[in-house]
């Protein structure tokens, strides 16, 4: 039997998964510090004695976009955006490292310094606790300065642990953190803004172009599909004339 | 039923939150003591559907694997606790907090709360309330017979009686302050509770350690910008816009296949 409507059918699937992957990065477009994943299609040689007709797609994630977002200010002390490949680590659930473009932090319960999503900042020597100020400054290079109350000097307290990732290494976990496959390195070249945060990196216009031309595959799929079940129409009703 | 739906889905659930918040901000643009929230966004968890490193031959593996988003959820509302404008009013019961600080209110049902708004009166017995007439902490009494009330910028109090011609002291006023003021609770009215994150309240001598001192006759005004909230009303509708058109779409393509299979 003719598996041509395995093929079509196995390309509908995978258009409808990037169509998936497509809308969650719509979804997130006001999602600070977002990185737009990215996917792509690739050819996949079945291994059985067919003809090389038969190639399936696969979709494989090609990572997060590196470019950056917008930066708009806020005006807030624990905001930051990070320039360049910069990347803020903080401890995931498993108490292990991960990275976050996020520089949305907020004092959780206990004094400690979090992203908004509730995971610890990482410091120098593990995640940050933040004494009674009367005020915070985040310098250029991550170091935080507190002003204790009733002092006159700025004290430094910690410096925000800023790494650099190489393109093209960095992908999410299931939470939505940043890993990467290479060892990641601090860097002093990764410079911070204060009081100013990154806005997603996901450019509307291209996921839209995206959004209409994955569904105009789809509709392709359908239409080999449906050429394939004539086909098999066609030659059902030649065997039933003789 | 299908992610592309779903993903799409969560994204006008957010967008709609955040118009709720910017909604609210907009309302309370004339608010005394007011401060303006911000909807945090993140995105929801992953779908691995082929985790990276799985082998495809005995020594080769999959360089990349492939996980599929399922969306965005708003995790958090944040009060930014940005100074607000000053507005001066004369009126001598009129407080303002220059600086880190809140004034401490007695609730009704014995808890204490604390808020912003300076705007106090006095209520029936001569006691210092706030407009919802619940009792300034520490408890002032006003004497019936006092002329002026002069509240300095250490919240001392005093007064001239009527005939007297020295003041008198009747008492004097602290500010509490919190290591983590974006961590309290909002009760409405104007009003904030302590909570774990917030940190304990520490009351102290306004002006002194880092507390905010004092302004008489002046009210602190809302903090929320109207035309930062404006442009992110616009942003917010957009972003809905693109949502509801990834629905449709998601939708289209499903039709398609009804139709045609």
């Amino acid at each position: 039997m003719d598996r041509m409507v395995f093929v079509a059918m196995n390309g509908a699937k995978q258009v409808m998964t990037q169509q998936a992957i497509n809308n969650n990065n719509l979804a997130n477009i006001n999602t600070t510090g977002f990185r737009a994943d990215m996917s792509v299609s690739v050819a996949a040689e079945t291994t059985a004695d067919s003809p090389e007709t038969r190639l399936f797609s696969i979709n494989k994630s090609m990572g997060v976009s590196s470019r950056p977002g917008d930066v708009y200010t806020t005006g807030r002390a624990l905001d930051v955006a990070i320039n360049d490949n910069g990347y803020i680590a903080v401890q995931d659930e498993e108490g292990g490292e991960a990275y976050t473009r996020n520089g949305e932090m907020v004092i959780g319960p206990g004094g400690l310094l979090q992203t908004a999503g509730g995971y610890s900042v990482l410091g120098e020597g593990g995640p940050i606790a933040i004494p009674p100020h009367e005020q915070l400054e985040i310098g250029k290079d991550g170091t935080i300065s507190i002003k204790a109350p009733g002092q006159n000097a700025l004290i430094q307290l910690d410096r925000i642990k800023l790494v650099s990732l190489e393109d093209g290494t960095v992908s999410k976990t299931d939470n939505g953190l940043l890993k990467s496959s290479a060892e990641a390195v601090v860097d002093g070249q990764v410079t911070v803004t204060g009081g100013a945060l990154e806005s997603s990196n996901v450019n509307s216009v291209e996921a839209l172009v995206n959004m209409i031309s994955l569904a105009r595959q789809y509709e392709i799929q359908i239409k080999l599909m449906k050429a394939a079940e004539e086909n098999e129409t066609a030659s059902t009703q030649m065997l039933t004339m003789r | 039923m299908n992610s592309a739906l779903w993903a799409a889905k969560t994204g006008l659930d957010a967008q709609q939150t955040r118009m709720a918040v910017i909604s609210n901000n907009l309302a309370n643009v004339n608010t005394t003591g007011f401060k303006r929230d911000r909807a945090l966004f993140e995105d929801l968890m992953y779908q691995t559907v082929r985790h990276p490193g799985t082998n495809t031959a005995q020594d080769s593996v999959l360089p990349s694997g492939l996980s599929v988003g399922t969306g965005v959820r708003v995790v958090a509302t944040q009060k930014l606790h940005t100074a607000g404008g000053l507005q001066i009013t004369e009126n001598p019961l009129d407080l303002a907090v220059q600086g880190r600080g809140f004034f401490e209110i007695q609730m009704p049902d014995g808890t204490t709360a604390y808020t912003r708004d300076g705007s106090f009166q006095i209520n029936g017995d001569g006691t210092m309330v706030n407009s919802s007439g619940y009792t300034l902490q520490p408890s002032i009494s006003i004497p019936p017979d006092s002329e002026q009330v002069t509240i300095g910028r250490d919240g001392t109090i005093s007064t001239m009686i009527a005939g007297a011609t020295t003041t008198s002291v009747i008492g004097n006023l602290t500010v509490t302050d919190f290591v983590n003021p974006s961590g309290l609770r909002p009760l409405g009215g104007n009003l904030f509770a302590e909570t774990a994150a917030s940190g304990a309240a520490q009351s102290g001598t306004p002006g002194l350690n880092g507390a905010g001192h004092l302004i008489q006759g002046s009210v602190e005004t809302s903090n929320v910008n109207i035309v930062e909230e404006l442009v992110s009303m616009i942003e917010t509708q957009r972003a809905y816009e693109i949502n509801s058109k990834a629905i449709s779409t998601t939708d289209s393509m499903l039709q398609f296949a009804n139709n045609n299979l």
